[in-house]
């Protein structure tokens, strides 16, 4: 295995692209000797160390990024070996992160790796701030919208509700399944997030419970039934670990049975990891082209060479190529990211008076309102109600931690599917 | 688009000042936005009641009583326990009975068939739609899409003695070989 000095190669398309100015260059792009040295400080988060993750880093180190983490709880599989191409068999049972930082440091020696082997939820926000870019390489929804929400509420706006720019943390999305993927830019604040577009994802397909217990009718029926019904039944308080090879053994040999009972063909141990883990096949070249793409928008973003994609492309392979980008919108209500609506009360107001003066600007929408602040419920209406009826003379200073501005969620049976954010601010 | 190295430096230092007054923003998922509107709103007949065990602060776990008052399981008192997914409503809550009910939609291990606690749940729906699909559970048992096939068996082929089990079963008392839990008021 040869080692690549990055800096001893001859120029490559990396510092053509960086070095000179064209046409498709971003407005306030500056070309010039500094930019590698530039690349090297900007600080680059990659979160998720699997077959994307290995793609990525591989990626980034060598278009010329020097500053690179990467985070991942997961330990190396013999099954990833196929693509996580940083990966050994000696490897199998250690970190992810930290073997894939190690032997990406040891490729690419202009490229610092520091490895976090754990889970994303485990760090503390503030943490996530000293990164300039936050590189995405998951393969679930709610890792996706735990790292958006974290980047949101970063956001802060100023009077107008533009957002203030030194708040704003770029997010770089890949997504891939089996042949299809996708890669999005996400700018919080300026460019729809996770969450506005959250319209844009199936619901996982399940089964009717009655179905699964009374007439299964295919494999997947019979495995759902063992992992669903019969686990619980028979391993009382144990939680299924589908990577614990004893535990889908377990679930195998029961649907397997269970198939035989009901004369039904199929159950695998294959098919059973598929329908417990909802599987579908990796295939490493839809891994490389997500990654790509990925990389060179976090390129982008970070030198501002070209313009950055507007703002989702997707990519389906099945069939030939086919690739489509489009740009979504902001959702102006979304909870997660809109600026919300100015509103300002007096330094002394208690909720009951902040309540009543949101209600008399927003009469259309806004009666009975429950309101909310930075994860507290301060008011709720309805069946809790009896226990926030002391937060009503409270002052709002007091209810928001001795703050004169912040956001709060207002609820209402007036607005039928929204909550209405309002930027508050305590004056005068 | 923004340009990142016109806005580090304030960023870091703006950050700092961040750290300082106050430490990092605790953030409410958009699932606990969700609901917090849906309790806000959710209306309970009288024949039902909601508690939450870890106080107001936990809206993502609550128990829902149904005391039906009409019906075969009249006189009774059920409870459910509502755990809501971080992704909510994208994914719908899970709801699990706590007692051991002789019932054709529910099964021994308080697994509960209801269409749109699984098939067919719809982001529009609400705790208020799972709260109604349980009262209908009482008053209208469905034999039809049975979770336990003994008491669909029972309901639709002797209705008289599928009352008078489901009486037992709420005494505390014996069917077939199960014994059910005491749920008597």
């Amino acid at each position: 295995m040869s080692r690549l000095d990055v800096d001893a190669r001859p120029p490559g398309a990396v510092d053509v692209m960086l070095k000179r100015a064209g046409r498709f260059t971003g407005p306030d792009f500056d070309p010039s000797e500094d930019i590698s040295s530039v690349l090297r400080a900007v600080r680059v988060l990659v979160v998720g160390a699997g077959g994307l993750g290995c793609e990525l880093l591989k990626g980034l180190a060598m278009s010329g990024f020097g500053n690179v983490d990467v985070i991942d709880m997961d330990t190396i599989d013999v099954s990833n070996l196929n693509r996580q191409f940083l990966f050994r068999s000696e490897d199998v049972g250690k970190s992810k992160a930290e073997t894939a930082a190690r032997r990406t440091r040891e490729r690419v020696p202009t490229c610092e790796v520091t490895a976090h082997h754990g889970r994303i939820e485990d760090k503390e926000d503030g943490w996530y701030r000293q990164f300039d870019i936050i590189a995405l390489g998951l393969d679930s929804l709610e890792a996706r919208a735990y790292i958006n929400s974290v980047c949101c509420g970063f956001l802060e706006y100023d009077e107008d509700g533009n957002v203030d720019p030194t708040t704003i943390k770029p997010l770089v999305d890949g997504g891939t399944e089996g042949f299809k993927g996708h890669a999005r830019v996400i700018v919080p604040g300026m460019t729809p997030c996770f969450h506005c577009t959250m319209w844009l994802f199936p619901p996982q397909t399940t089964f009717p419970l009655c179905t699964l217990a009374e007439t299964p009718r295919s494999a997947a029926h019979c495995i759902e039934y063992a992992k669903l019904i019969q686990w619980p039944a028979e391993r009382h308080g144990e939680t299924f670990d589908p990577d614990v090879v004893e535990h889908m053994t377990w679930v195998y040999k029961k649907a397997l049975k269970r198939a035989e009972t009901f004369g039904i063909e199929g159950v695998t141990y294959s098919h059973t990891q598929g329908v417990t883990k909802n599987i579908i096949p990796a295939i490493p070249s839809t891994n490389a082209i997500i990654a790509a793409a990925c990389v060179i928008e976090t390129l982008k973003i970070a030198t501002m060479c070209a313009k950055g994609m507007n703002n989702y492309i997707m990519y389906v392979g099945t069939d030939g190529v086919y690739s489509h980008t489009v740009e979504y919108e902001r959702d102006p209500m979304c909870v997660m990211c809109s600026p919300g609506i100015a509103h300002s009360v007096s330094a002394y107001a208690t909720l009951r008076d902040f309540m009543s003066s949101i209600v008399a600007a927003h009469p259309d929408s806004l009666s009975e309102p429950s309101v909310s602040y930075r994860g507290k419920n301060l008011y709720l209406r309805g069946v809790l109600e009896d226990q926030f009826v002391d937060n009503l003379t409270a002052r709002m200073v007091d209810l928001m931690g001795g703050r004169t501005e912040g956001l709060v969620v207002v609820n209402d049976k007036k607005m039928k599917k929204t909550s209405m954010r309002v930027r508050v601010s305590l004056s005068g | 688009m923004i340009k990142l190295f016109s806005v580090k430096e304030k960023q870091e230092k703006a950050a700092m000042e961040r750290e300082a007054n106050g430490g990092h923003a605790s953030r409410q998922s958009s699932g606990e936005v969700r609901v917090a509107k849906d309790i806000s709103e959710l209306a309970l007949p009288r024949s039902m009641s909601i508690a939450f065990p870890n106080g107001r602060d936990d809206l993502l776990n609550f128990i829902i009583t149904v005391k039906p008052d009409e019906g075969y399981y009249r006189g009774g008192m059920f409870e459910f326990s509502f755990a809501v997914p971080t992704m909510y409503p994208h994914e719908p809550p899970k709801v699990r009975c706590e007692r051991k009910v002789y019932h054709p939609n529910i099964d021994l291990e308080g697994n509960v068939c209801l269409n749109i606690l699984r098939e067919d749940w719809k982001p529009v729906l609400s705790i208020s739609s799972v709260v109604f699909g349980l009262s209908l559970l009482f008053s209208e048992p469905n034999p039809d899409d049975p979770l336990n096939k003994d008491a669909a068996e029972d309901l639709a082929r002797t209705p008289k003695n599928f009352e008078l089990n489901v009486r037992r079963a709420m005494q505390g008392g014996y069917v077939g070989q199960h014994r059910f839990s005491q749920c008597l008021r």
